[in-house]
């Protein structure tokens, strides 16, 4: 029992490593393999371009796939949890909907559509997104603190994502075709975008996240039993709610404001997880799940560069292509372990 | 231990729920306790709001008027480490097992990074022990039946370590044989430790044969409470369940003689019992006096027998069965 735990753990990290390498080593330009490892022992190579592009395009964007990955399973997996509901995600709290809305505004809206407000200006896309995500949580914790159950809540949720994309649906119907593709290539994710200080300010917003995810291990397994045991062994239903929400929008609206919408990850690697690792327990589950969806969408960027060197597909397309058929099989299995 | 220490005590408690139309009042000025060693059944019919007291008692739901008094408990925080409960929530954690369900009993004691003790690991244990859960530990609790379960459930209260344990409908779906296990363990409990037991239960002969006290839900937005015994006695059980054909009295479901035939009935034991069952299941009426059948066990010697003596001669039958049909046939021989 012990050792079969332990293998699954090192296949596990092993995976991840491994996924990293492989990572770092395809690209538009090759780069001998012993050539990387000497950058990254080193940080010197033989050619003063391959050092910029394994550090500075490489490795930011393995960083990237390994911290968006990584939070987006976590945000996941509370969501799951707290909201008793195996097909909930981050973005069941309209987080992304919400960044989406403040993005398309910036992007779409009549009078934003020139001048300073430009799209290739990366910085304003964050800030927007950090500010439609943050717009929609406040929204949530309000109503969180008026609504008690959390099936009402979920619904709540999901309505408020409803509405942001309906706007998102009108501004888009009101645009002109080349705003349209600015927004619609945003929603197609920019992970290999960002820049170290970028990636610095993303890791101190998802470590918050995860520092509170880690501080509620306890309440997160006792919401496991409803909330009417979880309070009768000690657990403040209310205060744990707010902070497992202010967790996950923190984890989903930051990588959404640096990364774009990425779909499916959150909902889909929480269950892959549980496979491999077959625990309730979020003292295991946490780490677990960080460490497989950096993997997972780590995985999906190798797969977006494979069909040829020159081309590289949206990783947030792929993301939905692998999700979609984990979701398919929790409802059969799901159906299959409640009949009795 | 004390005895008649009261672990927990109820003044002018008003629950129920606010709606947006006013107060919803379940029940009304309630002033109960709950002492140590006891097992108390709480009973009432459907929706009379047993499940909202059970929850208020444990602090799980406001009342809306009075207080709860819980020793040791001054602070809602500190009511876990006081009461705990067992209600019929369902579970979300279907891969949880059984061990880790019954360890859920220790939260109150841990902190954050659920580290457990030498002392939370042998209480775990020795709820375990005491439910005889041995062979379903590693268990998960989609694999498990529903009695099983809520043994599971029992446990884990157990492990909770609190003087007071409060049960909603534990017996709930569990066939015979589970249901008087369950309630002869929490009689044990509250014997074995001094445990406070409350249980909300539909089990009316289970709970009369084992409650200390019972909870009868009133009329009034009440609880009349008093031993087992004297609330058949005064007719209470009859008005709050208003009950149809069942004689509780004698324990049984009244029969009405409608063939208008008496057979007098001799015997002895649990033969006797279950013959007598048997003719008034099916509308004979039981005199004995003198009549015109008469009906004798006998078991002596071996096998049992019933005779059937009547005016035109004496019959044998070898089980309740042949001696039905026997009855049949005399009585269609007699009225043709």
């Amino acid at each position: 029992m012990q050792g079969r735990r332990t293998a699954r753990w090192t296949t596990l990290f092993l995976a991840l490593i491994a996924l990293f390498a492989l990572d770092l080593s395809l690209g538009s330009v090759s780069i001998p393999l012993s050539e990387i490892g000497r950058i990254l022992l080193t940080g010197e190579g033989t050619q003063k371009v391959w050092e910029q592009i394994v550090w500075d395009f490489r490795m930011t964007k393995a960083l990237t796939c390994l911290l968006a990955g990584g939070a987006l399973a976590v945000a996941g997996l509370q969501m799951q949890t707290l909201f008793r509901n195996a097909l909930a995600g981050p973005d069941v709290l309209g987080l992304s909907s919400g960044a989406s809305l403040a993005v398309s505004l910036i992007f779409m809206s009549p009078f934003a559509g020139s001048g300073f407000l430009s799209a290739t200006n990366p910085v304003l896309v964050s800030l927007a997104a950090s500010m439609g995500s943050a717009g929609v949580l406040i929204v949530m914790l309000a109503v969180a603190t008026k609504l008690h159950d959390n099936v009402s809540l979920l619904i709540v949720g999901l309505m408020v994502g409803a509405a942001a994309s309906s706007v998102v649906s009108v501004l888009q119907y009101l645009s002109r075709a080349e705003e349209m593709q600015i927004y619609i290539l945003w929603t197609f994710g920019s992970i290999g975008g960002l820049n170290w200080i970028e990636i610095k300010i993303l890791l101190v917003i998802l470590m918050a996240g995860v520092a509170i995810a880690f501080a509620h291990i306890k309440s997160l397994n006792a919401w496991l039993l409803g909330d009417h045991y979880a309070q009768s062994v000690g657990i403040n239903t209310r205060r744990s709610r707010m902070l497992i929400i202010l967790s996950a929008s923190l984890l989903t609206g930051g990588v959404t404001a640096f990364c774009g919408p990425i779909a499916f990850v959150g909902l889909a690697v929480p269950h892959l997880t549980k496979l491999l690792i077959k625990s309730e327990n979020h003292k295991t589950l946490i780490p677990a799940v960080l460490m497989a969806g950096g993997a997972l969408l780590l995985f999906c960027d190798i797969i977006a560069r494979l069909p040829g060197s020159a081309y590289v597909l949206p990783v947030n397309a792929l993301t939905a292509l692998i999700g979609a058929p984990v979701v398919i099989w929790v409802i059969i299995r799901n159906k299959a372990m409640r009949m009795p | 231990m004390n005895a008649t220490m009261r672990y927990l005590t109820t003044t002018d408690l008003t629950i129920g729920y606010r709606q947006p139309t006013g107060q919803n009042i379940l029940f009304e000025r309630l002033n109960l306790s709950l002492s140590a060693g006891q097992m108390i059944c709480f009973m009432g019919p459907n929706g009379a709001g047993k499940s909202s007291l059970l929850r208020a008692l444990a602090g799980l739901q406001k009342p809306l008027a009075g207080t709860i008094r819980i020793e040791g408990g001054g602070k809602t925080e500190n009511i876990p480490t006081q009461v705990a409960v067992v209600l019929t929530d369902r579970i979300y954690g279907l891969n949880l097992t059984v061990e880790e369900i019954v360890a859920f009993g220790r939260y109150p004691y841990l902190g954050w990074n659920i580290r457990l003790s030498k002392e939370d690991e042998e209480k775990i244990q020795a709820a375990i022990e005491q439910i005889h859960l041995q062979p379903l530990l590693r268990k998960k609790l989609y694999q498990l039946s529903d009695g099983q379960l809520q043994m599971t459930m029992i446990a884990r209260a157990l492990a909770q370590d609190t003087p007071v344990i409060l049960l909603d409908e534990p017996t709930a779906h569990l066939d015979l044989n589970n249901r008087v296990e369950i309630m002869d363990l929490l009689l044990k409990l509250t014997r074995d430790t001094g445990k406070a037991v409350l249980l909300a239960t539909h089990e009316l002969d289970l709970a009369l044969q084992t409650a200390d006290l019972i909870w009868l839900t009133g009329k009034n937005r009440n609880i009349l409470t008093g031993l087992p015994e004297d609330l058949v006695l005064n007719g209470s059980f009859d008005e709050i369940f208003d009950l149809k054909g069942f004689d509780l009295k004698t324990g049984k479901v009244r029969h009405h003689p409608f063939r208008n035939v008496a057979i007098q009935l001799a015997g002895a034991g649990a033969e006797y019992l279950w013959t007598k069952n048997a003719l008034e299941r099916n509308g004979f009426g039981i005199a004995h006096d003198q009549q015109e059948i008469s009906v004798t066990l006998t078991g002596d010697p071996l096998p049992l027998r019933w005779v059937i003596k009547r005016k035109d001669g004496v019959n044998e039958a070898d089980s309740i069965e042949s001696l039905l049909k026997l009855l049949e046939q005399t009585i269609a021989a007699r009225h043709p």
